[in-house]
């Protein structure tokens, strides 16, 4: 399939970097000739250097034989206007764009049918979705979606002294009085797939599968959530924020912005009508204490500097706010980050380069291939869901009959509305939606992959 | 520096020239030339043995890979696979001498065609046959050959640009497709396809063997002869096929990717091969003209400017006649011929076309801007403006060209032959033509320089065919050091 990127920023390098490796044709354009110079080196792609709203420009980029244009670049009428002109050229050409502007954002249905767009996407707002069910369900270190919604895995940690520690995994549904499934353990940086005499320790993380219906049930029971979140200070007054405040509204959680343009902030209390908004340059060190942050229930760290995100979310932490959330654009590697106390990290460019992922792995198609691939735990663990089709082998046969490769685990199968996690009495039909869960070298591409 | 990665293809190469060997191999054993089986017998064993070791021990590369690696990846597998390339005439005994048989075996795989055997004819059909393959080999690159047919590096395959910058030749070298393999595979249909096209036509009026290995030496613009006098005994016909096949060997290779896409005006409007032809016909003209009276018809004297000057230019090295025995005028053209050479991204050595187009714009911005100090102009190929770094970069490889040449010139003249033979072998050498004038003249050879003057020829080659910058990076301290 052949793929062009329009803008090769942040989401736009993001997403050739993984479309190559997914083994797709990848071609970038954009006005900087020294980034695309970058990512020529870096990834296996080709690059068409101009104007990318220009037919000449499209032209030379092969939009008349390709499948898919995503226009990434930072400015919304570009995007827009690319879509459009590509459209003309090519009227089987889908097109994802990205629109970030909340004005613009109302009207996306129309621009789906005039414009030629397939898909349209917000980085800044999908980062507050993302926060904000980060937020209803604290405790949990990640959430992943899986089979339309129907399907969770979150990541917890065990604390010292939680009532789980010392118990054998056999055991958990009895604790928990709910069916969960454990996945994956990580300890001490290493990947465990457990079975049922695996005893858990404290400073534990666990990937859990459970349907989303039991999701509450099974916090409380773990004991996990100690009280609910009622109030949220939101540091740094972006698009992300605006998002935020306006979801944890309707949720009925309270919202304090913390920004330091004034401008911005008249702007933001024009916008939101409940939210306080405070004007002040959280680099003060009274400032955040001044205005509560002792009596807040989370702490979400939004301003355009990730390293301030960092410096205020690890003093966050250390005043001991239940919950922090830290939002990051540039800095990746996670191995330094797990060392620090900041809770929560969301970068909203793997967000949306994720959802595109996944549209194109649906588009795409490939028979048996993944429908949604999550990385888990840094990436040592991937969950991947698969809907079992007429190639799928060993389909009605209990899976306790079933050999499958080590370390490979089937964590949910989803029938219809209704999530099972499996047992050895459990088998795959036609139409299932099922979530493998797997270590990342285990190289599941397919359902039929994991069948030793 | 990666050296997992490097030695994971090193390990690849060497496995591949095993396998590139078993022709020759095979030829050996049906002729009954045992000794020369032999040499072939353990040089496969050899490289298969080292190249399995290789590939064993760096399993598991990780893929972090610049510029810097892609440079001295290139230019010591080529190092590595002349010396292994060597030993089969070496322990053959068609050539005694190791250095002999590393020059012969460069100047095969960079297309040279430069010889040290005074007669060819002697030399075994196995041998004779990796000649005329290490050309066709050496012709698009054994890197690009390896990037088709194998993932190189595994998921991420990115930094295969920067072996592919380095290994082709070329000012601003780019991809056809999106993926590296497809081009790399594009890059290799085309010229397999024109391999066979110019195979059949040699093979009406060519013996099997003599036509393969023709084909070979034309298809790489390597000019490795299997007779004595090169073609001069062959019939016009095969001449003029020859003739004309060097021609489109030495044209952009990316060129026949267009006309593939049906994009016959693109090619037709390419100001480079307009270039490259306008400078083919415009020397062919006048050396007909001045070599006229020495041959007895119009038409054979056509004949021959053509051949010699297709030969020249695309820096192939065939002759179907003395050119040294030309006048003065024909013979300075073919000097500068030598220089300029073919278009970039083909088989062919020298300047390139491309790069002394862009000398010749940018000369001419340079006089402007002399005159009004203040004008901003850019230099503009097929209408699109170069980028100043491509320029700028152009004017340092001419540098780096003539100072190299010219240091290697002056290694040379410690041999006390004659200042044309000296000047002509080391042009010849590294812009990988073979033949020169006097006494490296087509009839002749380089068996008469001393075996350090060889050793310069055999880096002049290497440094020709790898556009200089693989081979210099080699002998650059920060290359080694560690961070």
């Amino acid at each position: 399939m052949k793929i062009i990127i329009a803008g090769a920023g942040k989401v736009g390098e993001t997403l050739a970097e993984q479309l190559t490796a997914e083994g797709y044709d990848v071609t970038m354009i954009d006005l900087r000739a020294e980034v695309l110079e970058a990512c020529v080196s870096a990834h296996d792609v080709i690059a068409v250097h101009g104007n990318c709203a220009a037919v000449a420009t499209l032209r030379d980029a092969g939009v008349e034989s390709s499948d898919l244009l995503i226009c990434a670049t930072g400015n919304d009428e570009v995007n827009l206007l690319t879509s459009v002109t590509a459209h003309a050229l090519n009227k089987h050409l889908h097109a994802i764009a990205r629109i970030r502007d909340p004005e613009y954002a109302e009207n996306t249905i129309h621009m789906r049918s005039h414009f030629g767009l397939s898909m349209v996407f917000n980085p800044e707002k999908q980062a507050a979705e993302e926060i904000a069910r980060l937020i209803r369900f604290p405790g949990f270190l990640q959430r992943d979606t899986f089979a339309k919604g129907r399907t969770e895995i979150v990541l917890l940690r065990l604390d010292e002294g939680h009532h789980l520690c010392g118990a054998a995994l056999s055991a958990l549904p009895t604790l928990v009085k709910c069916k969960v499934l454990v996945c994956a353990v990580l300890r001490g940086g290493e990947t465990i797939i457990p079975t049922g005499s695996f005893v858990l320790k404290q400073g534990d993380l666990l990937l859990v599968t459970a349907p989303t219906e039991n999701l509450s049930r099974m916090l409380k029971n773990l004991r996990i959530v100690k009280h609910k979140t009622k109030s949220a200070m939101l540091v740094g007054g972006g698009r992300i924020s605006y998002y935020l405040a306006e979801i944890l509204d309707k949720s009925g959680i309270g919202v304090k912005i913390i920004e330091k343009d004034s401008d911005r902030c008249e702007q933001l209390a024009e916008l939101l009508a409940r939210a306080e908004i405070v004007c002040g340059d959280v680099r003060h060190r009274t400032l955040l204490e001044s205005e509560g942050l002792r009596d807040s229930d989370a702490l979400i760290t939004l301003t355009d500097l990730d390293e301030l995100n960092m410096l205020v979310s690890i003093y966050g932490s250390n005043w001991g706010v239940p919950q922090v959330i830290t939002k990051l654009s540039e800095v990746e590697d996670s191995k330094i980050l797990d060392s620090l106390p900041v809770g929560n990290v969301v970068s909203p460019r793997r967000l949306c380069s994720r959802s595109i992922l996944r549209y194109v792995r649906a588009m795409d198609h490939k028979a048996g291939a993944a429908i949604t691939v999550h990385s888990l735990a840094e990436g040592a663990v991937v969950a991947s869901e698969f809907l079992v089709t007429e190639e799928t082998l060993h389909r009605s046969k209990p899976l306790k009959e079933i050999r499958t490769k080590r370390n490979v685990l089937v964590a949910s199968i989803t029938r219809g509305v209704t999530t099972v996690i499996p047992d050895g009495s459990s088998h795959f039909e036609v139409g299932d939606f099922v979530v493998v869960v797997a270590p990342s070298e285990a190289g599941i591409n397919e359902l039929n992959d994991i069948f030793a | 520096m990666n050296y997992k990665m490097m030695g994971r293809l090193f390990g690849l190469i060497l496995c591949a020239e095993s396998v590139f060997m078993i022709p020759s191999l095979i030829l050996a054993l049906t002729d009954a030339e045992m000794r020369v089986a032999l040499g072939f017998g353990i040089t496969m064993g050899l490289c298969a043995l080292i190249g399995g070791v290789l590939l064993l021990l760096c399993r598991g590369a990780k893929t972090d890979f610049y510029a810097k690696e892609g440079l001295v990846c290139v230019g010591l597998s080529w190092i590595l696979m002349c010396l292994f390339g060597a030993l089969p005439f070496f322990i053959g005994d068609d050539i005694p001498s190791y250095v002999d048989a590393v020059f012969e075996i460069v100047s095969g795989f960079t297309t040279t065609g430069a010889s040290i055997c005074t007669n060819v004819e002697a030399l075994s059909r196995a041998t004779l046959y990796w000649r005329a393959f290490s050309h066709w080999v050496g012709g698009m690159g054994v890197l690009v050959f390896l990037m088709a047919l194998v993932p190189v590096g595994g998921k991420s395959e990115g930094f295969t640009m920067h072996l592919l910058r380095a290994e082709s030749p070329g000012p601003d070298v780019g991809k056809l497709v999106p993926r590296m393999r497809y081009t790399a595979m594009i890059l290799y249909l085309v010229y397999v396809v024109l391999t066979v096209i110019c195979f059949i036509f040699l093979v009406f009026d060519m013996p099997v063997f003599d036509a393969i290995c023709t084909s070979f030496g034309t298809a790489g613009t390597g000019g490795f002869g299997i007779k004595n006098d090169s073609l001069t005994g062959y019939s016009p016909y095969v001449q003029t096929v020859t003739g004309i096949f060097m021609l489109l060997f030495g044209v952009n290779f990316s060129c026949y990717y267009l006309l593939l896409l049906r994009n016959v005006l693109g090619v037709l409007r390419d100001e480079e091969l307009r270039f490259y032809f306008g400078i083919v016909g415009g020397a062919v003209l006048l050396i007909t003209l001045n070599i006229r009276t020495l041959y007895a018809t119009f038409g054979e004297a056509l004949r021959h400017a053509f051949f010699q000057v297709s030969s020249i230019i695309t820096t192939t090295g065939f002759a179907t006649t003395d050119f040294d025995l030309w006048p003065s005028l024909s013979k300075a053209i073919l000097l500068i011929l030598m220089v300029v050479g073919a278009c970039a991204g083909s088989t062919g050595g020298g300047l390139k076309c491309a790069r002394a187009l862009l000398l010749i714009k940018s000369f001419i911005r340079n006089i402007g801007r002399v005159q009004n100090p203040q004008k901003v102009a850019v230099i503009r190929v097929n209408k699109k403006p170069v980028d100043e770094k491509i320029v700028s970069g152009t004017m340092a490889y001419l540098c780096a060209y003539v100072l190299i040449v010219l240091v290697s010139f002056l290694l040379i003249s410690i041999d006390n032959f004659s200042t044309v033979t000296n000047l002509s072998a080391v042009i010849a050498c590294f812009n990988n033509i073979g033949p020169g004038l006097e006494t490296v003249g087509p009839t002749g050879s380089y068996a008469g320089f001393s075996d350090f003057s060889k050793i310069v020829l055999t880096i002049d080659m290497l440094a020709g065919r790898l556009e200089i910058f693989p081979i210099l990076a080699l002998f650059s301290r920060k290359a080694w050091k560690r961070g």
